[in-house]
């Protein structure tokens, strides 16, 4: 199996703010917008460096992405900055409107999303956002897995022209892929070769795929990993090479089964490759205080979800 | 100054497209329409700096935006007069296949439109965002909005309201037009308005009043008043008093025409109170 280093835990939303400080270094048309959360999102650094290409727009989210679409009118490249449930639920009319049906060229960047966002509790951790804004038309959709990806996708998003919904998480996790890897919107990475299972993975999920992955190679299961980045557009064909190999698919997402990566795997698989499917994913319910892991643990999204659900779907096959 | 004749024959004229549209799809609204004819002619012939062709991002030239949405047959009247797009096309309007949808967007690709509006108060935010854009691109020319007063009712617009006061954004005239009248009734008595301009000014914003905003030399003066108060470190807002339908005298002084086309007696009375002037389309 391919071996991945940890190369020392940090949380997503860190490489979102190392992407922004980039950026407000090497694109002039960069402005970045944040409702009242500006440490939670780490772009201090792009505020101290480009004070006047920054709009703190108070706690007043939908406020702020109609000003986003605006500033798209003359050139802006708009990254609006707030937590998941803030960026999506709260102001889905305004995206839906003002930015999506408008062609907007806004980047959604959304903090704190998912269960890991912890104690908390479920007021804030939105499990639905993914579904929403897929269903969006023209709304790419990135769900990075790391800190360095998460950086590369924040770069990338940039240069894509067309509104972006760009989520992120709180905790400290693993970053373990290559510091100077290019980020391709829609491609999926294959991670590990394997023959007798697929493990589809996005954002959080996907390093506890491969710890998942090792412990099924032990027990002599090879198991095929997929980093899905790009929930929208899909890499198909990634995933359809995949399931054709191994006849069976795990996805895995910190996301509801409904509406979310799973979903969308699962139609690309009715419509050219049907083939038995588990999802590890949240069971249509809300989340509850707790610390990360033990949330993780309690909704069956950690590797050990994951490794029992590859038992079910080859038991399927 | 303004050759007012001229300027009246084109309201008279954009009044006409605006019941031909409506009567012709039987849908759409033509009382807040009618009550702004004045508001959109004099903005775009003789308040705005405009270029001549029509690009999304608009540097160097003044930008209008359209918050409530519903009414776009005025709007389109005064586009397509306005030489963004063949006067023509406005018998597409609402049609299948038409650039010229119930509610603008800029999804078909119609020169003059730069953001989709319908679902009512997201309009300012939009017009911040913009007037924001031109102060970092160190353009110097402005941004226009218009809303409903009912408009008002959406929450949204109080943060953009804060906003705009709170950052100066003082290169933004927002428009709020002041018909009084919503679909389910008065503004008063669906949810009360107050003090509109009051409102305004306790925000910070630079307010001023246009009393009859049917009066087509009194928006001109106002509209050139609100741009002289630009640049002072407030955004400028102009509270303008409309009849809603105006020119047809069935449709003032009621809001039953907010969103319902006339019949075909109906539009005869109407289009007979308002002659043909620069042609039909």
């Amino acid at each position: 199996m391919t071996k991945y280093i940890d190369q020392g835990k940090q949380d997503t939303r860190s490489g979102y703010g190392a992407g922004m400080t980039e950026l407000g270094r090497t694109n002039p048309n960069v402005v970045a917008l944040c409702a009242d959360l500006v440490g939670s999102l780490k772009i201090q650094t792009f505020i101290d460096e480009n004070p006047e290409r920054f709009f703190q727009v108070g706690i007043a989210e939908a406020n702020m992405m109609g000003i986003a679409a605006g500033l798209t009118i003359g050139g802006k490249i708009p990254f609006t900055g707030t937590f998941a449930n803030f960026s999506t639920g709260r102001v889905y009319d305004q995206i839906r409107q003002s930015i999506a049906y408008s062609d907007k060229n806004v980047k959604i960047c959304a903090s704190h999303a998912g269960i890991t966002l912890g104690e908390d509790g479920a007021t804030h951790q939105i499990l639905e956002d993914i579904g929403l804004m897929k269903m969006l038309p023209g709304m790419t959709v990135i769900n990075p897995c790391d800190f360095n990806q998460t950086k590369a996708a924040t770069l990338a998003i940039a240069e894509h022209h067309g509104p972006v919904y760009l989520r992120f998480g709180r905790p400290k996790v693993a970053n373990f892929t290559p510091v100077d890897q290019k980020f391709e919107i829609g491609k999926a990475l294959l991670l590990n070769e394997g023959s007798d299972v697929t493990i589809i993975a996005t954002g959080h999920l996907v390093w506890q795929s491969l710890l998942a992955a090792e412990t099924l190679e032990n027990q002599g299961i090879s198991c095929e990993v997929v980093n899905i980045h790009t929930i929208k557009p899909l890499d198909e064909k990634a995933i359809l090479d995949s399931v054709k190999k191994t006849g069976c698919v795990v996805t895995a997402e910190e996301h509801n089964f409904l509406g979310g990566l799973g979903e969308s795997v699962a139609r690309t698989l009715a419509m050219h490759h049907p083939a038995p499917q588990e999802f590890v994913a949240t069971q249509d319910t809300f989340g509850e205080s707790g610390t990360p892991d033990q949330l993780m643990d309690k909704y069956g999204l950690n590797n050990k979800a994951i490794e029992a659900a590859v038992l079910k779907v080859m038991k399927r096959k | 100054m303004a050759d007012i004749k001229a300027l009246n024959e084109q309201v008279v004229q954009v009044r006409r497209d605006i019941l031909r549209m409506v009567h012709k799809v039987n849908s759409g609204h033509p009382g807040g329409s009618l009550g702004c004819t004045e508001f959109f002619v004099a903005l775009y012939n003789e308040i705005m700096d405009l270029k001549e062709g029509f690009d999304m991002d608009g540097i160097g030239e003044d930008l209008f935006f359209l918050s409530n949405g519903h009414i776009s047959p005025v709007f389109y009247s005064v586009l397509a007069r306005r030489g963004y797009f063949p006067v023509e096309e406005l018998s597409t309007f609402r049609l299948i296949d038409s650039r010229l949808q119930g509610h603008p967007t800029t999804h078909e690709g119609l020169p003059g439109v730069r953001i989709a509006s319908g679902s009512l108060g997201q309009g300012m935010s939009v017009a911040i965002g913009a007037a924001l854009a031109k102060k970092l691109n160190d353009d110097r020319h402005l941004v226009y909005s218009l809303h409903g007063d009912g408009e008002l009712q959406e929450g949204q617009n109080w943060e953009a309201i804060m906003y705009a006061a709170g950052n100066k954004v003082d290169n933004l005239i927002a428009t709020i037009d002041r018909n009084g009248q919503q679909i389910d009734g008065g503004t008063e008595d669906v949810l009360p308005l107050g003090d509109v301009a009051e409102k305004f000014k306790v925000f910070g914003w630079d307010v001023l009043e246009i009393e009859n905003g049917n009066d087509l030399q009194q928006v001109i003066d106002g509209l050139k008043e609100a741009k002289k108060r630009t640049g002072h470190g407030k955004p400028v807002c102009v509270v303008m008093t409309t009849e809603m339908g105006n020119g047809v005298d069935f449709m003032m002084h009621t809001h039953a025409w907010h969103g319902k086309a006339p019949s075909d007696e109906q539009l005869e009375v109407a289009l007979s109170q308002n002659p043909e002037t620069l042609g039909d389309y």
